[in-house]
């Protein structure tokens, strides 16, 4: 039988502000454990939250760009269960009359466009952290993330394929890095994942029963469990066998997903109202005013690229795919104007040396400025593409500039016609059999005197130099 | 409306309390006791009422996103029945 997979995302972000979402208490990351804290975040009686104004603004952001409407009241809810990362018990959180909800992101797999529907953005505060211990039966409690701001977007259940489900959550991603509300690093925690995906038979419109996938921190741990699920409910549904609805961890050392005991009891969170937080009401102006603050998203800057540097819809979509990349390719522009060779050289060159590495654009040592100058140099004629390509090769691995890299190494392209000239008769004089068949009409050993001439010069003649140098000789 | 010893029992549950059989029983007719009694607001007519979210008439009470002092580990770790490592300690759920 052929199955439809379905696939709906719930991310959490963690939001870029100072303080906590309910307290003052500091956000930064890798602090020593309970060294931010209070007592509205560590639960204690008596205390009142209060909610951080910029939170709601980074919310009215990212539902702006995601095409959500904005609920013009809204309000928070505890959300109740007992876990110990959890000090009050609860987690304040929205349901009913959440921030946004009806929104859609675009994404594109294989050329193809589709359009994501987003169920709602909510607001909520983050967990604590647990770190269990290797031997003793024991876990170790630290609080300095509960209450860090999250917004959670619920996607709906439109994704088909573990391929869509990634793309996605990158675009989602780049929205978030566009907007400077959360920095999207999957690996520290900061963008968070979960999935409920189920199978059906093709052509049902009833849903499967699904299950819940969490613990995938990374855009390839994503898909890849995806795909598990995907291979694990087939092949129960295909032996005739129940799925079972329930949360699975993803475990990406063993490539599997595991069965998380012990929560099965059916969750029953008892949302209501938390009557210490007062409802939100969200005005038009205010929503315009935040409006007003939006910098050029994904879509604009890539139509404006295309505009404004004249480059081929498939450059403009993968510069803007990612906010810094974006940022890196008008700063080398600024410094090397021709926007055609600068974006080979991206998407060629260094894309290819930062997956290599698995490293970020953020992280690179080539700065735009280097990667700038690099070009200049060929254009100047000091160097030929060919050994720019080996220097870029230097810079990113040394991190060093051009010049010196060009200077150390004795790279420059040799366009003095007098001793070029002189190797030129050199090997004339050594091939007389070539030299016969060129005058005989053989123009094509012309590729050859090229290539003995850039093995003597070690590819550091000039190319248009040498071509002229040697039409002429042959001539003689 | 009426609580059954089920529900009584589930609730107890996720509330971690631990009931005896009697007390199951005392609770299930004293909760319904108490909803007896609330379900009396049933019988007012709130077509036209807007549904209240707070007794506080009261929206957008907001702190500036500005940090502010919090308290020390010690401080933090003070109640804590056990402590190791700057960190609360309990015991191992996964």
């Amino acid at each position: 039988m052929d199955f439809e997979v379905v696939i709906g995302l719930e991310v959490h972000a963690q939001l870029l502000t100072q303080s906590k979402i309910f307290c003052g208490c500091p956000t930064r990351f890798g602090a020593p454990p309970n060294t931010q804290v209070c007592p509205v975040c560590l639960g204690m009686p008596g205390v009142l939250p209060v909610l951080n104004q910029k939170v709601v603004e980074y919310g009215i952001k990212l539902a702006l760009a995601t095409h959500c409407q904005i609920a013009p009241y809204s309000r928070f809810a505890r959300k109740n269960y007992f876990y110990p990362d959890l000090p009050k018990g609860y987690q304040i959180s929205q349901y009913e009359l959440p921030l946004a909800e009806h929104g859609y992101v675009d994404i594109e797999v294989d050329g193809a466009q589709k359009r994501i529907g987003l169920t709602r953005i909510h607001m909520e505060e983050d967990a604590g952290k647990l770190i269990h211990d290797e031997q003793l039966p024991v876990s170790y409690v630290d609080l300095n993330r509960t209450g860090v701001p999250l917004l959670e977007i619920v996607s709906e259940p439109d994704l088909r394929t573990p391929e869509e489900a990634a793309a996605y959550l990158k675009v989602l991603r780049n929205i978030l890095l566009y907007l400077e509300i959360c920095d999207g690093n999957m690996e520290e925690g900061s963008l968070r994942c979960d999935a409920n995906i189920s199978l059906r038979p093709v052509g049902s419109t009833t849903l499967g029963v699904k299950t819940e996938l969490k613990n995938m921190n990374s855009f390839r741990n994503v898909q890849r469990a995806l795909e598990y699920e995907i291979r694990r409910q087939r092949s129960l549904l295909e032996a005739g066998e129940d799925i079972i609805q329930e949360t699975r961890l993803w475990d990406a050392n063993r490539g599997k997903t595991f069965s998380m005991r012990g929560k099965e009891e059916a969750h029953d969170y008892r949302y209501f109202p938390d009557p210490d937080l007062v409802p939100l009401v969200i005005s038009p102006e205010w929503i315009e005013a935040v409006r007003a603050t939006l910098p050029e998203l994904p879509d604009a800057k890539k139509a404006r690229f295309m505009s404004q540097y004249d480059l081929p819809d498939y450059d403009a979509g993968v510069l803007t795919a990612e906010k810094a990349l974006a940022d890196y390719f008008e700063d080398c522009v600024r410094s090397f104007p021709q926007a055609k060779k600068v974006s080979n050289w991206i998407m060629s060159e260094l894309m290819r040396e930062l997956k290599k590495e698995d490293q970020g654009i953020e992280t690179c040592g080539v700065t735009p400025q280097d990667l700038a100058r690099l070009l200049a140099l060929v254009e100047e004629g000091a160097i030929s593409g060919k050994i720019a390509k080996s220097v870029f090769m230097d810079m990113i691995a040394t991190g060093q500039e051009p010049d010196a890299i060009v200077k150390a190494k004795g790279l420059s392209q040799i366009s003095d016609a007098g001793s070029l000239e002189a190797l030129a008769r050199e090997i004339l004089a050594a091939n007389p059999k070539e030299v016969a068949d060129y005058r005989a009409g053989k123009t094509k050993v012309m590729g050859f005197f090229v290539g003995e001439i850039m093995k003597k010069t070690k590819g550091q003649a000039n190319p248009k130099l040498v071509n002229q140098l040697l039409g002429r000789l042959l001539q003689e | 409306m009426s609580l059954t010893p089920e529900v009584v029992t589930q609730i107890a549950q996720l509330a971690r309390l631990r009931l005896s059989a009697t007390e199951v029983e005392t609770f299930t007719r004293q909760l319904n006791d108490v909803l007896v009694y609330v379900a009396k607001l049933n019988e007012l007519d709130t077509t036209d009422v807007p549904p209240m979210t707070h007794v506080l008439d009261l929206t957008n009470a907001f702190r500036s996103d500005a940090v502010g002092a919090g308290l020390s580990p010690d401080e933090a770790l003070a109640n804590a029945p056990q402590q190791q490592r700057q960190a609360f300690v309990v015991p191992k759920i996964i």
